[in-house]
This record gives C-alpha cells, structure tokens and sequence, in this order.
C-alpha cells in the first residue's frame, strides 16, 4: 500500500480559533496520511479536534479560524496555497464530504434530484439528462428503493436514514478520490444506523474512495476503518491499524476509552467501568507535557509534564503504530485488573412495580382534505399497546428501543403526566395509571422520580444549582429550616462528587456531565423507590458517560432504589441491566432478564437490535443481520405484527394482518411473535464473545496473555 | 465563562458569590457592542436629562418671554437662549428637556402595563393551552388586525386625551404582541426537560409558569421591551403631533412639531429641534435593542 | 393546501365579524349621542328623538346592527355628517389617492430594501454589512413625522425644490408626490431590509449553504439558487404586513401633507366625530390588513416547501 502516493497528507498541521479570549488553537502538530482505497478513523472526545480537522482539509473554517502551521497536500499539491477557484474544482469532484444532520446538511426548498445534480454539472462538462441519469444511477447504488420518487421528493419528504442516502449519493457522484465522513449515523435510529455503516464499508470496494471517517464511537470505527487515529485535546495520540490499536492500545487514554465502554465483557457488579478521571482541558488550559498527564494514572512527575512528547513508533506491533507517551514501554496494561474493583451485588427485593396491560392510545385530529371527505378525521395513535411487566427493589429494569417505540409514552404515563388508556400501572397496591401528577399524593409524587436525557435542558438555566435542589427537599420532605435545607444539598453534592460550592452555581457554568450529575442529586434528593432514567448518559462523552453510570449504580447500589432504564443502546443496557423489556412500535417485543435477552430465542427484531449495535472489540463475532425499509410510522403502524414490514424472518401473511401472540419461552422469558418458539430456539446466538482463555487483546477483555510488545 | 472545575474540599461550606460581579459581567459584554453602547448612552444622555431637568438653570417651560428668537439669541434677562424661542416665546431648550421627562414617564408606564397584561396572557396561552389559548390567540388577533394608528384614533376619539388613555390604548396595541412573543417563548419552553421535572414534581402550573418558564424567556423579551419602549414613544410623540395626546400646554415633543410646523418657514429650528430629540431617544433604543440582541446571539 | 385556505377564510371572515360588532356597539349604543352628532350640539331633545325613529334607531341593538352589516355589505355606510355626501363615494375616492402613494413606496421600497438586505446578510460582520444595518436602523428610528419635518427643513424651507403641502389642488402633481413617498420609504425601507438581512444571514449559516459550498458550486450559484430562495420567505411575509403598518403610516404623513388620502380622511372623522366615516374607514382598514395576513399565511405556505402539503 505505501508504494502508492497518498491520497491525503497532513504535515505539522495546526488550526486555531480566533475568539473574544484570543487565539485558541484546536488542533496542533496533526500529521495524516491517506492512500487511495483506504478508510481512515479519527475517534476521539468532543472537543477533541476532529471535526476542526476534516473543516481544515476542506479548506473551510469559517471567518474565525484559520490554518496557523504545516500543510495539507492532496496528491502532492498543497491545498493552504490554493486560489478559492482551485478549490472549488476539488471540493464536490476530488474530495467530498457527509455530514452529521442530514437534514440540515439538504437544501430544503430544493427537490433532492436537483441537489444531486449540480454537482457533475459544475465539474464536468454534461448535459442536464446525463446528470439526470447520473443521479439516478447513484441513487439506486446507494440502495434507496425508489429513485425517482426520490429524485422528486424535497428533502422533509424522505425519512432520515433516506436523506443520509441521498447527502452519501450526493458525496459519490463526481467519483472523488476522498470521501470526508463527520459522524454520518449519530443522529438515527440503531438499525438504521446498521444499513448506513454497511454501505459506507461497501463504498471503498465499489468504488475505491479513500475515506476518512470521524466518529467518537469506537465500535462504529472497528467496524468501518483499516487504520485509526485516536485524538485528544488537540492532538493525536495513538494511531495503528485497527487489529493492532484495538487489540493492543498502547497510550493510557485508548487504554481508559476502552474501560469506559460497556464492552459485553463488562459487569456492573463483577467488572465495572473504569472512568477516566478529571476532565478534558480546555483548549488554552493545556498542561505542559503530556497534555493527558493530569488525567493518567501512570504519569511521574518530572517526565511526563515536561516536554511536549513526540510521536513514537511502538516497536514490535504492526506497522506504523505510534504512540504519544514516554512510558509507553514501561506501562504494562495487562496488569491492570480488566475493569474496575468488583462491587457488591444488590438482592432483588419485594415487587415495586406492575405494569398490566397497559395501553395508552393519543387522539390524533386529521384535517386533511381526504380525511374529512371520507369523515375519518380521529385517529388513533397507539403509543403503548398492552404493556406487561414488573420491577423488584433494587432492580433495573431496562427498557429498549428506537424512535417511536414508545419508551418516552410510557414513563409520562408513569410519571403522571399523562394517564392511561386501558389496564393498570400499580405501584404497591395503587394503580397509578389513571392518577394524574396533580391528583397523587406527595408521597406518590417523591417516590417516583426522574433523571432526564439531555444535560442542557435538565436544569433551569435561571436559577442556582442548590436552590433547584432544595425545591425539590422542600417539596417533598417537612423540613423548613432553611440551614438543614442547605446542609441536605450540600450532602448531595457530596454523594454526586461535586464540589460544594456548586450550590451557588448557574447550570451554564457546568459541563454536560457535572448537569447530569445534579439531575441525579435532584432526582434522589426526595429519597424516592423508583428512579426512571431516560438515557441518562447517551449525550455524554464516553469517559463522563462511564463515570455517571458508575455514579447512578453506586447510589442506587446504597438506596436500594429500583431503577427503570430507558435506552436505545443495547450495549449500556446488557451492562446494568437485571431484566429488559424491548420495545417497536409501542408493543412489547420480548421481555425477560438480560441472559435470557442476548440468548436465542430469540425475537426476530431482538436478533437484529443486537447486531445492530458496534461492540468495540475486535474479537467479538458477530451475525450481520441488516434491516431493510425504514421504521414505519407511528401514526401509520402495520396491521399485524409491528415489525412485519422490516422482518427477515416473516413467515407470511399471518404477520400482515394478525397481531402476534405472547410465547413463553422459559419463565419471565416472553417473546411477541408468530414464529413457533421451536423455530426460535434453533436460532444461532447473534454475538460470540470468545473466553478469556482464547482471548490476546488488552482492551477491556479480562485475560493476561503474551504480548508481542513487551516482551520485545 | 469558564467550566473548571477546582476540585474544592468537599467538607468546606461555601459563600455565595456577589451578585455585583454578574452584572459587571453583563455591561461588560455590552461593550463589544458598539452599536449597542450608542444606543445605550443615547438612553442614558436623555434619562439624565429628565431626571435632572429640575435641577438644571433652564428657563420656565411654560413662560413666554421672546417670541421666534433663533438658537443662540440673547434672552431679555441676559441669559441665552441656546436653542431659541418658539411662536410664543418660550425656551425651546427647556421645553425639549422637560418634554423628555414626560414622554419617558408616559412610555415607561405604558409599556410596563402592556407588559404585565401580555406576559400574563401569553404565559397563559402557552403554557395552558386550550381553550384558553383558542381564546386568548383569537382576541389578540382581532385587536392585531387593526393598524396601530388607527386603534390609537379610536380609542383616543372614544375616551378622550389624558394621560392615563394612553397607557389604555397603548396596552390594547401592544399587549398582544407581547402576548404572541411570550406564548411563542413559553411553547419552545415547555418542552424542556427541567419543566417536565417540576411537572413531575408536582408543581402547580403558575409555580411552573412564574418560576421555571418566565424566567428563561427573559432575553428576548428584553430585546423586544427596548424595540417597544421605542415604539410607545413614537406613539405618544405622534398622538402629540395629531393633537390627541396629552393636553397642552406642557411641553410635549410631538405637539412642539405640530405646532411649529405651520410657522417652518421663518422658525424651522422650532420644529426641528424636537425632531431630532425625538429621533435620537427612538435611534437609542433601536440601537440597545440591535446591540443586546447580538450579544445574546453570540453566547 | 385547500382545507388551509378555507380555515383562514373562516378566521379572516370571524375577526371581521367581530371588529364591526365592536365598531357599532363603540359608536352605536349610545343612540342620542348618535342624533346629537348627526344634528349638531345645538338641536333639542325632540329633534333628535324624531331624527332617531325616522333612522330606524329604535329597533332592537341586534336587528339595527344586522341591518348595518348588510348596508355595508353592499358598499352604503350611509351619509358623512361633516361632509355631507355618501361615506362610499368619498372613501372611494381617498382610496384611490392613497393607493397612488402606496404603489409608488412599493415600487420602490421593495428592491432597494431587498437589495440592502441580501447585501448585507451574505457576509455577516463586513463592512458592508456594518454600513448597511446602521444606516438602516437608522432610517427607522426616525418616526414619520419628524423625518417629515426635517425633510420639509431641507427641501421646502431652505432649498424651496419641493412644495411643503401635497393637497393637489391643482391637479395631479407628481412634485407633490415626493415628500409623502420619501418620508414614508424612509421609514419602510429599513425595516424590510433589517428583517431581508437577518433572514439572509441566517440562511447563509445553514448547513446546506456549507453543503452547496463544499460541492463545488460556484458562488454566484449558492447565492442565487441556494440561500435567495430560502431568505426571501420571511421577508415576503414581513412586505406584506407592511400593508397593515402603512394604513397607520398615512395617518401621519397624509396629515402632515394635507394629502387628500385615506388617512387624512380617518383623522378629519375622528377629529370632528364623523362616526360613519370611521366606521367605514377603519373596516376597511381591518380588512386591507386581514386580507394582507390572510395573502402572506397562503405564500408562505406555498413558498415553503416544508409545511406545502
């Protein structure tokens, strides 16, 4: 491969910032190199420097930044030196790029063929029918099923794993021989997720693009990448092949990403995550050194916050894997206990929670001309059909499942906020289902509360940390004393490890994982039974996410608090998680605990959740099972079995029109399918996480085992 | 601004911090604004002068002493007339600058009421929803569908020309802006997760209302009180000029034009002068209002 | 797309039932005050009562408020007491006066604020952009009568170009026409081209701008066919409203002008309690303005692809 001249080369590049505090650089000393064919990863924290360097290699940064060192030289030309004409020849025909928001990225007054078009008609010289036919050609390489519906269809017509489609298509029309892809499948649904990540792999042998793919999830990098490039702060500090980075992570940082990702070898109470501490410097708050040394736990005072530390070849592992650490040959990595020091396991208690075939159904107002012609203007939207399942003291009880599926329905019924259609949540001895918030006790109110997904929205900017923690002791507790009052809050922060003197803060001068550590005080700060999380940690970095998560088990570990998990991520859910409920379209497609879950049998749309979801770690087999279609609207379900129309399992027009049946596979273990559960057992398992005797990666995986590297 | 965090001894109980430094911070960045600092000292140049107007060596508004003497004339008493006399000799200087004093007062109450009127219903609309928002959403857009000026005429024609009709006519024309402006706010809001957290709570809906929602829709609704201040100011000063705003004889700016106007051929500076009095309070606060807003963009 | 349509053509007709009920019960109710205003503040008691059961006053407030709808209906809104012909033939005539005055602000408010607007919106922070947003913000903070003044000061009284009175007693005059056109677009044209700018610079911060730019397109091309298109939908809406503005603005400048217009029409009434006239005047006022919002609700549907169904 290095005989080739490169596609790409990034040579000392630096960028920086020029804001109201000055110039800030962003990325520093960034060396890349790119051959034709290849797929390049740049993984990496918010705030880390990736997106800044894919912007650079664009050439577009906007008026406030700029290119302050090194070159950028796409096929031996350097592109800093180019007129704005040169490179809009390149930009669209040579290098493209694929975007994180589809939606935004389209135009949206323009109809999606029209889009697609422009971009042979400005770089080559065509007729309009030949783009038109182009266009076409490309859609149906991109597998969107109906090209010329597509062709037609303005952007807020088409679904969103649709417009990632079309935005891709739009990327490999001119056949560029570098393909920039900024975190293309973070903003959908996981299966979808899955058919995207499939066609991007199938790109660079279709089409032999070299791609450089940006993600801050590992998983999604293994799956998609030949060589990765982990960054931090501004600069890269560990890059190698996939095989040798994954297999053998050489910088403490790599090391630490893969102890904060629930890898299926993790166990909350056996093998628990492993946060990194501290948190990533601000870019003109760099240390000296070694800018992750504050964060290590193998820094020495006197080495590794001197010098900036170069790049250094790792000897006796692949070839080009380089590290950016002195100690890099001293550190042995496969010392270190696989996760963190074991915790003790909580008994399940009495039964808290028993959600009975409830239902919760929206009134829905059509006013379209068609509707009031045929007189069907009410409809309803089944957000929640049937619901069946229990929670015990101490337990969590997770709750899984994309876009739709009613997960969010569920707990404002819960909550109060919204009542039941039909059947009965009971809490102790009282259904709760038809008790709106305002009609409940306080008692019922404090014993159920909330921790909330989005740590920008979860606390009122307006008003102090502590006051908004206080609200919630007095509202729920005796006490009037203000100074107990304050003493409460201060003891909170204590137990979320946070400084006391956050009480006085504004929620604008927290980062994202210090708010949702203060959503969690809030939460338990009434003492409640039952805490219901809504992806708590999905919009946090992998390092503060692990850290929260490790926070919530630990308080709900003291509390005995049951804790209802509402996630989308199959992998953060097999982690903490005592029993799952896997929810389409508001049914329940199989509940039962997490063995019984990521075991056959087991539901077609369980199997292919499960493979859906990237596992960063190489020796991890897994079943490809990619889902074709979209996810059928709310407002418009199948007739029969939710999930019919996706189903790679159908068995016929039974699943059209009938709504499947409940099976019970084994006790607790409930499956909602037509499919006799005989047929299910044979299923083959969708993961195989090998042994730790079988295994040889230091990643996360507990097995010490002969290492290439430090025996040399 | 800044997200370190300094691990402080977790046994230690902090002080609260100085509300002082929060509003430095906020004139700070008002700084980088210079359109927005403009504005502001524009303000700032015409509140002192109503403020002070007692105080200073100005000439009785209401006296006349010379009639039609040019700006810089000699006054009988030996003073100056800085600014000149108008048709009944009195001191156009004196008369601009109480003229100040009134129409700031007039403005700043009228808009608070059509505040307090607006943000009520607003809040109402939005965060209720409804019936009360079909109700409120519908007579806020009858009394919209009426131009301005000519609910002023009517309202004014209708309750006769005082001080207090026009706090009415302006809360009529304004409130339901203010009302769109709030229910818009409220509704983006409400969907928040900290107001999803209080409704699980418990809390009633005007504790949600008051403390979590209205809150946080302070900013634009600073911006658009700066605009409308203006704009009420613009409305008395006209309803002066037409002749059906507050009675003469004090100095209003709006009737000092209409009065003038007639004689602009031998006395132009009569008029002129309170025009551009009027257009620079006005160009202030459009100014504030652009410079808060791009500061609030920015962050 | 029709079912839209309709429902605003139910609400535009249900505020227009409502503001005349609120004008006729406003001037109405108070039946003698009526007579006294047709008769004068000289005549007597009986006078008027004859006056009043000669009108059909004494029928029920409903029956008589009916009665007055369907007069209006067809265009009678019965006999001005100051001017003493029928409200319709004056209104008419005052229309067409000011639809003179508001084509031309019009013809000329609208490219030269859109042009200010895109300008200065395309690259956000220039010095054209700077330049243009102050000269803009300018223009508007001046109310219309005070640039009326200071432009009389100018043009009138010291360089005597322009006549200072637009009464065009004399036939029509297209010198008299400047000064109430000027003063008005004055005021106008910065506030279109504020909104046209902040519009255009939100658009030219969008992703799909980036998008268009990162394909290659030349600039030209992302300006004209990618950002305009979207950036002219709100402003659209905001020219049309300024239907509703400008039936406030000729208050102010037909007044100042003594231009023979619609405003000055609804002043003279309301000074004098010409009830009918008002009444007359402001209907029509509110239906130019409901209309207008009803016209800008449907374009913006239809320039809006996202909410087009």
């Amino acid at each position: 491969m290095s005989d080739q001249t490169p596609v790409l080369e990034c040579k000392g590049l630096s960028i920086s910032y020029y804001t109201r505090a000055g110039e800030i650089p962003a990325v520093v000393d960034f060396d890349l190199t790119v051959y034709p064919g290849e797929t390049i990863g740049l993984v990496g924290e918010s705030g880390c420097g990736k997106s800044t360097v894919a912007m650079a290699i664009m050439q577009h940064l906007g008026t406030n930044g700029g290119i302050t060192g090194g070159e950028i030289l796409f096929k031996g030309r350097d592109m800093t030196k180019m007129s704005d004409d040169e490179l809009r020849k390149l930009r669209g025909s040579e290098i493209a790029m694929i975007y994180q928001e589809p939606f935004a990225s389209l135009n949206p007054s323009m109809r999606c063929g029209e889009q697609l078009m422009e971009v042979p008609l400005f770089h080559e010289d065509i007729t309009e029918k030949e783009a038109r036919e182009r266009a076409r050609q490309i859609l149906i390489d991109v597998k969107l099923p109906d090209p010329d519906r597509v062709m037609n269809a303005y952007p807020h017509q088409l679904s969103g794993g649709q417009q990632q489609r079309v935005v891709i298509a739009m990327g490999l029309l001119s056949n560029p021989s570098l393909l920039l892809l900024d975190e293309p499948t973070t903003a959908l649904d996981v299966t979808v997720e899955a058919g995207i990540v499939k066609l991007i792999a199938d790109i660079s042998e279709k089409f032999n693009t070299a791609q450089i793919y940006i993600s801050h999830n590992l998983g999604l990098i293994l799956e998609t990448c030949d060589r990765v490039f982990v960054m931090y702060s501004g600069e890269v500090v560990e890059e190698g092949t996939i095989d040798s980075l994954f297999t053998w992570p050489r910088h403490p940082y790599t090391h630490g990403l893969f102890g904060c990702i629930p890898l299926p070898t993790a166990d909350k109470n056996a093998a628990p995550l492993r946060p990194i501490k501290g948190q990533l410097p601000l870019p003109h708050e760099r240390p000296s050194g070694c800018y992750f040394h504050p964060r290590c736990n193998h820094a020495v005072a006197g080495r590794c916050d001197q010098q900036h530390v170069p790049m250094a070849h790792v000897t006796g592992s692949a070839e080009d894997h380089r590290v950016r650490c002195v100690r890099w040959q001293e550190i042995d990595h496969t010392a270190e206990a696989p996760g963190g020091e074991a915790k003790p396991a909580i008994e399940p208690g009495e039964k808290v929670l028993e959600v009975d075939r409830m239902k919760k159904y929206y009134e829905v107002h059509d006013r379209s001309l068609k509707a009031i012609l045929s007189g069907q203007t009410t409809k309803y939207v089944k957000a929640n059909e049937s619901l069946n399942f229990t929670a015990h003291r101490g337990e969590t009880v997770a709750i899984v499942g994309e876009s739709g599926c009613g997960k969010s329905t569920f707990a404002k019924v819960l909550m109060g906020l919204e009542t039941g259609t039909d059947g009965a949540i009971k809490v102790g001895d009282v259904d709760l289902s038809e008790l709106g918030v305002r009609d409940r006790s306080a008692e019922q109110i404090s014993a159920l509360q909330m921790v909330f997904q989005n740590p920008f929205d979860t606390l009122n900017p307006s008003h102090s940390v502590g006051s908004q923690i206080a609200r919630v002791i007095r509202r729920f507790t005796d006490e009037n004393d203000e100074d107990k009052i304050r003493e409460r809050v201060f003891e909170l922060l204590d137990i979320v490890k946070l400084p006391r003197d956050f009480y006085y803060r504004r929620p604008r001068q927290l980062s994202g994982g210090q708010k949702q550590r203060v959503g969690i005080a809030r939460a338990f700060a009434g003492n409640p039974a039952m805490v219901i999380a809504d992806e708590p940690v999905s919009a946090l970095d992998v390092s503060v996410a692990a850290a929260v998560t490790e926070l919530l088990t630990d308080i709900q570990r003291e509390n005995k608090t049951t804790l209802l998990f509402i996630s989308h991520d199959l992998s953060v859910v097999r982690y903490l998680s005592d029993s799952i409920v896997v929810m389409y379209l508001g049914w329940i497609m199989e509940r039962g605990t997490t063995d019984q879950i990521f075991n056959p049998p087991y539901n077609p749309y369980t199997e292919a959740l499960l493979s859906a979801v990237p596992i960063a770690d190489p020796e991890v087999e897994k079943r490809e099972i990619v889902l074709e279609g979209n996810l059928p609207s709310v407002m418009n379900p199948p007739k029969g079995c939710p999930f019919s129309t996706r189903c790679p399992r159908r068995i016929g027009e039974i699943c059209d029109n009938e709504p499947p049946p409940e099976q019970e596979a084994a006790p607790g273990h409930v499956i909602t399918c037509h499919i006799p559960l005989e047929e299910l057992r044979e299923v083959e398992p969708v993961i195989h996480v090998p042994s730790p005797e079988e295994r040889q990666s230091t990643s996360g995986a507990p097995r010490p085992s002969p290492d290439p590297a430090a025996a040399s | 601004m800044s997200e370190t965090t300094t691990t402080a001894p977790a046994s230690t109980t902090p002080r609260p911090p100085s509300r002082i430094s929060r509003t430095f911070h906020i004139l700070g960045l008002l700084r980088e604004s210079p359109v927005g600092m403009f504005g502001a000292a524009l303000i700032l140049f015409w509140v002192a002068m109503a403020i002070l107007a007692p105080l200073l060596p100005l000439y009785d508004p209401l006296e006349p002493l010379a009639p039609f003497q040019p700006m810089g004339a000699a006054a009988p008493d030996g003073g100056t007339f800085w600014l000149g006399t108008d048709h009944k000799g009195r001191d156009i200087l004196s008369r601009v600058i109480w003229g100040s004093q009134r129409v700031l007062i007039w403005a700043t109450l009228s808009t608070v009421v059509a505040y307090l009127v607006g943000m009520l219903m607003g809040s109402m609309a939005g965060y209720l929803g409804g019936w009360w928002d079909e109700i409120i959403s519908f007579l806020s857009n009858v009394l919209l569908s009426f131009p301005v000026m000519i609910l002023f005429v009517i309202i004014i024609t209708l309750l006769g020309a005082s001080g207090l009709n026009i706090v009415i006519a302006v809360t009529f024309a304004s409130a339901p802006g203010i009302m769109r402006i709030v229910r818009g706010l409220i509704l983006d809001l409400r969907t928040r997760d900290y107001v999803f957290a209080a409704q699980t709570r418990g809390e009633s809906a005007w504790y949600i209302m008051l403390v979590e929602l209205l809150p946080n829709a302070r900013g634009p609704l600073i911006v658009d009180a700066c605009l409308r201040l203006g704009y009420t100011v613009v409305a008395i000063a006209t309803l002066g000029f037409l002749g059906l705003g507050l009675p003469p004889p004090e100095p209003d700016w709006g009737l000092m034009i209409k009065e003038a106007v007639p004689l602009g051929s031998f006395a132009g500076h009569a008029m002129v002068v309170p025009a551009v009095a009027l257009s620079s309070l006005i160009l202030g606060f459009n100014m504030l209002a652009d410079g808060l807003r791009e500061i609030s963009l920015r962050d | 797309m029709l079912i839209l349509t309709l429902r605003r053509l139910a609400s535009m007709l249900l505020i227009m039932l409502v503001v005349s009920f609120l004008l006729f019960a406003l001037f109405e109710t108070d039946k003698l005050d009526v007579a006294g205003k047709v008769l004068g503040p000289y005549s007597s008691e009986e006078q008027r009562e004859i006056w009043l059961e000669k009108n059909g006053y004494n029928e029920p407030f409903l029956k008589r408020y009916v009665v007055w709808v369907g007069n209006a209906l067809r265009g009678d809104f019965g006999q001005s007491i100051q001017l003493k012909v029928p409200v319709s033939e004056v209104l008419g005539q005052r229309l067409a006066n000011t639809g003179i005055l508001a084509l031309c602000l019009f013809l000329l408010m609208i490219p030269i604020s859109l042009t200010m607007g895109i300008f200065a919106g395309m690259k956000e922070g220039s010095f054209r952009d700077r330049a243009i947003s102050v000269t803009s913000v300018v223009t508007t903070s001046i109310p219309e009568f005070a640039s009326a003044t200071l432009l009389s000061a100018i043009f009138v009284f010291s360089l005597g170009w322009l006549p200072g009175t637009s009464s065009m007693s004399g036939g029509f005059d297209w010198k008299q026409l400047v000064l109430p056109v000027a003063v008005l677009l004055l005021y106008d044209l910065g506030y279109v081209a504020r909104m046209t700018r902040a519009s255009m610079a939100e658009v030219m911060t969008s992703q799909y701008i980036r998008t268009a730019i990162l394909k290659g397109i030349p600039y030209r091309r992302v300006i004209l066919k990618h950002a305009l298109r979207n950036a002219l939908i709100a402003p659209f809406t905001v020219i049309m409203l300024q239907l509703n503005w400008l039936l406030s603005g000729v208050i102010v400048v037909e007044v100042f002008f003594a231009y023979k217009g619609f405003g000055s029409l609804l002043y003279d009434a309301a000074v004098f309690g010409d009830i009918y006239v008002i009444e007359a005047c402001t209907l029509v006022a509110v239906f130019v303005a409901v209309f207008s919002q009803f016209i800008s609700d449907i374009g913006y549907t239809m320039l809006n692809p996202r909410i087009r169904f």
